[in-house]
């Protein structure tokens, strides 16, 4: 596609979907379904993947290595 | 970098990361109209964009402690906003497409050209709408809305080479799928 191929292109999306205008905002105050959606679904303190694959890291080397598993309780 | 693009005090920004809901509402205040702005650009549905900016705030609150206030607001809320959009891009497809009808919806800053027949720009518009979302929303805000790479590269999370090389691959994609149906640009 060659740069004129690439401008009649952008000419032809441009004139099929017109851009939005800029000062464009909510026909209503979004601030109350907000609150609802904070007081519906409120912010979990989920434990990060990388915790999980940690602790299951640390379960498959006790599984193989049983006898390691005091020295671990030691330190701890 | 303090948040200069707004009129928000850094101790604002400041409470937000520890969870105050009043300084989350100032940041609501300050960016609900920007956001839905952009989230408007890239869905081209006014009653989605809405939704998808409450989603977007939820996103962001649940999100507070990840906040830095060293960086500014607008860019986070705006990578933020972007995912969202793409997340309801995916998941409306193939059942809503930017049709010439949601098209003539919007509150457009210019309407078509009437030189240009409807049926061709219904074509188009169909078309764009069956590209994968992540090249039809980078080549909307590059091409229709005129952002600058920068900026889109910033909400994408993406270099401005991988801005220009979607936006390139989106319009060559759209030009085979209109030479299919007989059009050609």
């Amino acid at each position: 596609m060659n740069a004129h191929d690439e401008n009649r292109i952008k000419q032809l999306l441009k004139q099929s979907l017109p851009p939005v205008e800029s000062n464009a905002e909510p026909e209503r105050d979004l601030w109350p379904a907000v609150l609802r959606r904070l007081d519906a679904d409120p912010p979990r303190h989920s434990v990060p993947w990388f915790d999980w694959a940690l602790i299951g890291g640390l379960a498959v080397f006790a599984v193989s290595f049983p006898a390691t598993i005091p020295v671990f309780l030691y330190y701890m | 970098m303090p948040d200069v693009s707004s009129g928000v005090p850094d101790s604002v920004l400041h409470r937000f990361r520890q969870g105050d809901l009043d300084a989350f509402e100032a940041l609501f205040r300050e960016h609900q109209r920007p956001v839905y702005g952009w989230i408007l650009r890239i869905v081209r549905n006014a009653a989605a964009a809405e939704d998808l900016t409450v989603e977007t705030f939820w996103r962001i609150h649940r999100a507070h402690d990840r906040f830095q206030p060293e960086y500014p607001f607008g860019p986070w809320a705006r990578r933020i906003a972007t995912r969202a959009a793409f997340d309801w891009l995916r998941a409306q497809r193939p059942e809503v497409e930017l049709t010439a009808q949601i098209a003539d919806t919007l509150p457009s800053a210019s309407a078509g050209n009437p030189g240009i027949a409807a049926e061709i720009r219904s074509k188009t518009a169909l078309a764009f709408g069956r590209l994968p979302p992540s090249l039809s929303a980078t080549a909307i805000l590059a091409v229709v809305e005129e952002q600058p790479h920068k900026e889109i590269a910033a909400a994408l999370g993406i270099t401005v080479g991988a801005v220009k090389l979607r936006v390139f691959r989106a319009l060559r994609l759209l030009r085979k799928d209109l030479e299919k149906q007989g059009i050609m640009p």
